[in-house]
């Protein structure tokens, strides 16, 4: 059983600061939705307030198209993991697994039937009588999203549960996360600062900032379509191009800027006219060393400053003339040898494949 | 010799002067403050009561009579035991249970408020407010309360003044008095540790048992209390362990009927002017206070390492 989350103009405010604020959104149904943001974004407020911990100030949460309003977090249809994951330590595993039945009067056979059940779920079978101290970070965090199954809530809430473990477990469990989620079938709502996280989890993301919804759409659509200069910069790598729009050729800008004109795609929604101040962005994956084959509509021209290895990838950064910096990754397995620190080359890109907005501050690193 | 000592690792890690101080402290402390004394009560407690003259003369020998007179009293007496002094001695204990249990409910929703709901503002002023009142002597706060409880004291001349009552409730010779006072003496004893316990339990274990649809009871009493355990024992014992032993508050709030245990001891030193006897009290007092303790520890499962943490 899953259900629908909607947020209908929700604001949380702490005195005069809004940790959230107009915040719409609806989350379908056994949906993997991720709110992804830096910290400090009201994030993790959002989550407090759909698991019942913080009443927003104003507006609704709806489960199920229920008002939550007055629902204490305890009669809610939701389940959180927490970032630390609260685990009891006084508790067996099996204990902790069983504690919601518990609170419910459910009896010891039925606890102990339903905690094998989960713990076969989460393959850790025959554990049960462990204590939580015995387990390795990732039995942890598989043990937690038992106990919250265990509810069996119709929306499982997880606030950053991965963030303490190292990369390659992290990765590990996020594949096993969505195992699960497609085998429980409920709605996930996952919260994250780690955009590789969310996107390689979700089926939808939102990304906030101070407190608001800046997008929400697919994983793709939000990473090749961004809405604002910051989901631009923040999700993934961007480079800025700033400029003046001097014409306009069907679903694309051309952009002037101090080092020359470049052709961007235009978002449907954010449509400009000549004379705007605005931003072209491009990624570093989407910049190319041309080849005599290729064709790009723009090109560029750089001096390379640096260069970073970092496996699948090598990074050259290099800066324009104008002095602004540049960054493009090339694959490992092409040749990079000829190019070297203080050389000068052209770069080219795709317009489809770059997208030019109205000027806004951008994600800062 | 000489150098061989401050060869030794602890004298090389601490430097020499330090590692003087620690050892001439710890010694002083250990042999001065805890052997001595204790052994010297134990010896005493087994001779016979004589004047100080008569020390290592033939009437100074070691026998059992004081342990004895405290169970079956006086040899001249027709009673098979000593009803007054095991009496006292019962009551003691058991109304310092009481005590100690009192003191827990009373302390454990102001320490969890002090720990877990109030502002830092909040909790600093309930702090300041709980110690300040303990810059002022037992004694004297024991008078305070004897003023408040007294026949014609503060709340019975409150309650007849507002008609409330036709005449005023006799706080001292029901002993309230002395139970309020007892439970106060030693509140702090009770308040510390279990607000260090219960503050270092993570707010995130209590809104996950609620989140799992736990009660407020249940979960203070599945995850609060197991975690503030060590915390709890540390309290109870202390506070038992005062109160078992108090003097001061007893001997302003007691009623005259009543002896508290310490009473008795305190009689035998000073107006019986006899030291073997009170020895052989104080000796019987802190054994079964030590067993009790140790048995309470037995029943709760608790280590005294955790105490001590």
């Amino acid at each position: 059983m899953s259900a629908d989350v909607e947020l209908s103009d929700v604001s949380v405010t702490f005195g005069s600061f809004y940790a959230a604020k107009n915040v719409n959104v609806k989350v379908n149904g056994g949906e993997f939705f991720s709110f992804l943001g830096p910290s400090g974004c009201g994030k993790t407020t959002l989550l407090r307030a759909i698991s019942g911990f913080q009443e927003p100030s104003e507006g609704k949460v709806l489960i199920d198209n229920k008002d939550m309003s007055g629902i204490g977090p305890n009669k809610r249809p939701t389940a959180l993991i927490f970032q630390n994951l609260a685990l009891f330590p006084l508790m067996s595993v099996s204990e902790n697994i069983a504690f919601s039945l518990e609170v419910r009067g459910v009896s010891k056979e039925e606890r102990k039937k339903r905690a094998d059940e989960l713990l076969e779920l989460i393959a850790l079978e025959g554990q049960g009588e462990k204590k939580v101290h015995q387990l390795s970070g990732g039995q942890k965090q598989r043990v937690a999203i038992a106990r919250a199954l265990a509810v069996e809530p119709k929306v499982l809430l997880l606030d950053e549960p991965l963030s303490a473990l190292d990369l390659k477990l992290r990765q590990r469990m996020r594949t096993e996360l969505r195992e699960i989620q497609k085998r429980v079938n409920i709605t996930f709502i996952y919260i994250t600062h780690d955009q590789g996280e969310a996107l390689t989890m979700s089926d939808r993301i939102a990304v906030m900032n101070e407190g608001e919804l800046e997008q929400i759409g697919k994983c793709d659509e939000v990473y090749n379509n961004p809405l604002t200069p910051f989901v631009a910069t923040f999700v993934g790598e961007n480079n800025p191009l700033y400029g003046k729009v001097t014409g306009i050729k069907g679903d694309k800008a051309q952009i002037e800027t101090a080092d020359g004109q470049y052709l961007a795609m235009m978002n449907e929604t954010k449509k400009l006219n000549i004379g705007d101040e605005s931003i072209a962005f491009v990624r570093p994956e989407s910049l190319f060393i041309p080849r005599d084959d290729d064709s790009f509509d723009n090109k560029i021209d750089v001096n390379i400053e640096s260069f970073e290895f970092e496996g699948n990838l090598k990074n050259f950064y290099a800066r324009l003339q104008s002095g602004a910096k540049i960054k493009f990754s090339v694959p490992n397995a092409i040749d990079t040898s000829s190019i070297s620190s203080g050389s000068s080359i052209a770069l080219g890109f795709d317009s489809s494949k770059s997208v030019i907005l109205p000027k806004a501050s951008l994600a800062i690193d | 010799m000489n150098n061989f000592l401050f060869t030794q690792p602890f004298f090389k890690k601490n430097g020499k002067a330090v590692a003087v101080y620690f050892l001439v402290a710890i010694i002083f402390w250990f042999v001065f403050l805890v052997i001595i004394p204790q052994f010297y009560m134990l010896d005493l407690s087994f001779r016979t009561n004589v004047p100080p003259l008569a020390r290592g003369g033939p009437e100074d020998y070691y026998t059992f009579e004081h342990y004895s007179h405290f169970i079956f009293g006086s040899k001249t007496a027709t009673d098979a035991f000593n009803f007054v002094d095991l009496g006292v001695f019962g009551r003691t204990i058991f109304v310092s249970m009481l005590v100690t249990i009192a003191n827990l409910l009373f302390c454990y929703p102001i320490a969890f408020y002090i720990a877990k709901i109030a502002n830092p503002s909040t909790a600093r002023l309930l702090i300041v407010s709980l110690i300040i009142p303990f810059w002022i002597n037992e004694l004297l706060r024991s008078f305070a309360l004897r003023i408040l409880f007294a026949n014609e004291g503060v709340i019975n001349n409150f309650l007849t003044g507002i008609g409330i009552l036709d005449q005023g409730i006799l706080f001292i010779t029901y002993d309230i008095g002395l139970y309020t006072g007892l439970i106060y003496a030693y509140i702090l004893l009770m308040m510390f540790p279990l607000y260090n316990a219960i503050e270092s339990l993570d707010i995130n274990q209590i809104e996950a048992a609620k989140d799992l649809g736990s009660s407020s009871f249940r979960t203070h009493w599945r995850i609060v209390i197991p975690h503030a355990k060590p915390g709890i024992v540390s309290g109870c014992t202390m506070v038992f362990m005062l109160t078992v032993g108090a003097l001061a508050t007893p001997v302003v709030l007691s009623s005259p009927n009543t002896l508290w245990f310490p009473q008795l001891i305190y009689q035998w030193f000073n107006m019986n002017d006899n030291w073997s006897r009170g020895s052989a009290y104080s000796i019987i007092l802190l054994i079964v206070s030590v067993i009790f303790v140790l048995s309470m520890m037995r029943i709760f499962k608790v280590r005294i390492g955790e105490i001590i943490k």
